[in-house]
């Protein structure tokens, strides 16, 4: 998978989608309880506010001072006895893990959830190897059973799909026989990918956030996975996204818990993994060999961009549980494996705007992801320079600059704005009748299809309080004159 | 008190009648309301679809339009009146105009915002009589901050009863250019706002954007429900 997941166009996806019952109703109904987890879990801690902010302030300063911190990890996991790669783009990043699997003759991989990953589109590059990989997160799972259906959401990849589809997939691929409750389908996958735990030569895994002062990489997860993927294999490579570290304990601490409440609105997930290099000589588990795999891909030119707040993200997924526009077209319709506010802003930074220029506009600016993201990142003002963006470097449909155009003129003029007001109010009320109009084009058409059109009220309000204030001085002037008389 | 009147382009040309009731409840309250005739739209259909630098004329002739006085500025609009507070912002590379525009933006208020917060005042002697479901609009509640101010000038109204419904502060799916450019989206969720709405059957649907309600009551309209749209002026200027 990379970034992309779709060949489709932005119009196609979204109208497959949307006619996905099962998949709607999966969203809304996780979109609710997740939404509502994250307030109870926010209020539970008291002073979110202060908390959101001091997440903010953790982020913005390892971002302001990124070369020192990155200098302070890479340095702290080779002392640890490590190995660091700096990738500038994936292709490098694909080409190091290649290196690191057939140094060691590797046959199988097992992996645990990561995002960075997809983007760069590692299971390809390993499977292109002759190598097995088996994704041992139940939600990434399920998704690379199902022939690598791309995920829907950045922590629960395969929200789109409800319990009994699940079933059969799992019926269809791996032959399961249970029923469709999730803790028989969750048993069953782990006795099935046990083997491949105990069987593998490398585990691969993300990393939630590096520790800068120690070398550390730490793993949010909830199923336990990833201790098995980085504790049975010999050899552990963790690939992060270049921005992804914190200083210390201290603020892995604060950003952890930012992360666990508003990604699921719970104190902690199940599992948080703190690793610290490769297994030391006194020490009896553990792999023998530790790759860390920081991907840049693109994240330089953000974080020298006006788009740099996005870099701060802890990839919660908090946005995407409130968005309303997410919650109607569901996460594939991005085509983006980021998907959501927080995937309409880095999906085009990452990916171009060629592939995904429609995203910004998937937002109807309602502000809501920008008041739940627990390191106060300014999603819809981002969304609104990606369309400037496009707009000033003419990547607009031509018909809609022409408009604006035609819009920005008459709006600058005060006389003509003021005449076109009272004809607009005119043609209005001539038009307009019981919201229907008798031609139907472009915009309107798009408005009429699941609206009708507001009753016009009759004249402008400006020739309203025009006659009004004249009819008024001339009742003044008359009762002056009266006065005079 | 003298106090400018911002109409808002929507209600210029299609909704007279909720700017002249804001009027009305204005002069109710003592004011003598100005109408500054060198003003146009805010600008939002072009600067929030990205066309900031060809905006910024239209930007400059409604700070010069509200300069002619130093009086307050009221609007019936949520979203207009946070367009406005945004401007410093877009010129902030012009420190004259970014300052002249902050000018403006301090003077400007929110309908409800200005009669609550700035004269104090909850009861206007409304009285109407039924249920109702108030839309808290997303420019009202996330950009402006104003979330009770409605709320306590509904509390007031005689004979009215406002009905809570499921995601309540949900965007109603309006969003400007976005229920025009992204029509499917926005219709599906306008569609979920109604149904919502039509679980708790209210006799009136309040709010105080007239985009929003042109959104939602275009959507009750096209589904024949009989549930009678109201902009808040319009409620507090019932008796």
């Amino acid at each position: 998978m990379s970034m992309k997941t779709s060949h489709a166009t932005f119009k196609e996806r979204i109208d497959i989608q949307m006619q996905d019952d099962y998949m709607r109703q999966s969203v809304a109904n996780a979109q609710e309880r997740m939404f509502t987890n994250r307030a109870k879990a926010a209020e539970a801690l008291g002073n979110w506010e202060q908390w959101r902010e001091m997440g903010k302030e953790i982020r913005q300063h390892v971002l302001e001072n990124l070369d020192y911190y990155l200098e302070q990890l890479s340095d702290k996991v080779v002392e640890n006895g490590g190995n660091v790669f700096f990738a500038r783009t994936a292709e490098e990043a694909r080409g190091y893990i290649e290196g690191v699997l057939k140094e060691k003759k590797a046959k199988k991989i097992v992996k645990s959830k990561s995002m960075v990953t997809e983007e760069i589109d590692l299971n390809k590059a390993i499977i292109g190897l002759g190598c097995e990989v088996i994704e041992t997160d139940l939600g990434e799972y399920i998704l690379q059973v199902d022939d690598c259906d791309p995920p829907s959401h950045i922590v629960v990849p395969a929200l789109h799909k409800n319990r009994t589809q699940i079933r059969d997939i799992f019926k269809e691929k791996v032959g399961y026989q249970g029923t469709n409750d999730p803790e028989e389908m969750t048993r069953f996958v782990r006795q099935h990918i046990r083997h491949d735990f105990l069987e593998a030569d490398i585990g691969i895994t993300g990393c939630n956030f590096a520790v800068a002062e120690t070398g550390t990489v730490s793993l949010v997860t909830n199923e336990g996975n990833a201790r098995l993927a980085t504790s049975l294999p010999k050899t552990h490579i963790a690939v992060m996204g270049m921005e992804r570290l914190v200083p210390t304990f201290e603020e892995l601490d604060i950003v952890v818990s930012l992360l666990c409440r508003s990604a699921v609105g719970l104190p902690l997930t199940g599992y948080v993994t703190a690793l610290t290099g490769p297994r030391e000589s006194d020490q009896c588990d553990g792999p023998e060999e530790f790759h860390l795999v920081i991907v840049d891909n693109g994240r330089s030119a953000i974080l020298g961009s006006e788009f740099k707040d996005i870099l701060r993200c802890i990839r919660c997924a908090a946005c995407v549980n409130t968005c309303p526009a997410y919650r109607h077209i569901g996460g594939q319709s991005y085509g983006s494996i980021y998907s959501g506010p927080v995937g309409a802003v880095l999906s085009p930074l990452l990916g171009g705007y060629e592939d995904f220029k429609e995203l910004p506009y998937a937002c109807s600016l309602c502000q809501s992801c920008n008041d739940v993201c627990p390191v106060k990142i300014p999603l819809s003002d981002l969304l609104l320079k990606h369309r400037r963006v496009m707009a000033e470097s003419k990547l607009t449909p031509l018909g809609e600059r022409a408009a604006a155009g035609v819009f920005n003129y008459v709006n600058a003029r005060p006389a003509l704005w003021g005449k076109t007001v009272k004809a607009g109010a005119k043609v209005a009320n001539a038009t307009i009748k019981d919201g229907k109009m008798p031609f139907n084009v472009g915009p309107l058409r798009d408005w009429t299809d699941s609206r009708d059109l507001p009753q016009p009220d009759g004249e402008s309000f400006r020739s309203w309080f025009k006659n009004r204030q004249q009819t008024k001085v001339a009742k003044q002037k008359n009762e002056a004159g009266d006065h005079h008389d | 008190m003298k106090v400018n009147f911002f109409v808002t382009c929507l209600c210029d040309t299609v909704k007279a009648n909720v700017a002249k009731r804001t009027v009305a409840l204005l002069e109710q309250l003592g004011c003598e309301v100005i109408f500054p005739e060198a003003q146009s739209c805010c600008g939002q259909p072009s600067i929030n679809s990205g066309y900031v630098e060809s905006s910024k004329p239209a930007m400059k002739s409604f700070i010069r339009a509200f300069e002619c006085n130093d009086y307050p500025i009221v609007t019936p609009a949520g979203s207009c009146a946070a367009m406005v507070k945004a401007y410093p912002e877009y010129l902030r590379y012009e420190p004259e105009w970014a300052s002249r525009a902050q000018a403006v933006a301090d003077r400007l208020f929110e309908f409800t915002q200005f009669v609550v917060r700035e004269l104090g005042v909850v009861q206007l002697g409304a009285k109407l009589v039924g249920t109702a479901v108030y839309h808290p609009s997303c420019s009202l509640i996330r950009k402006l901050g104003v979330r009770d101010e409605p709320l306590s000038l509904l509390a007031e109204v005689e004979g009215l009863t406002l009905l809570l419904i499921d995601n309540q502060e949900t965007c109603c799916g309006f969003g400007g250019t976005f229920s025009v450019k992204m029509g499917e989206i926005s219709g599906e969720m306008v569609k979920e706002k109604v149904r919502h709405m039509s679980e708790v059957t209210p006799d009136y649907l309040i709010g105080a954007d007239i985009s929003c309600l042109m959104n939602i009551g275009g959507r009750l309209h096209r589904e024949g429900k009989a549930i009678k749209v109201m902009h808040i002026a319009e409620v507090l200027a019932s008796r």
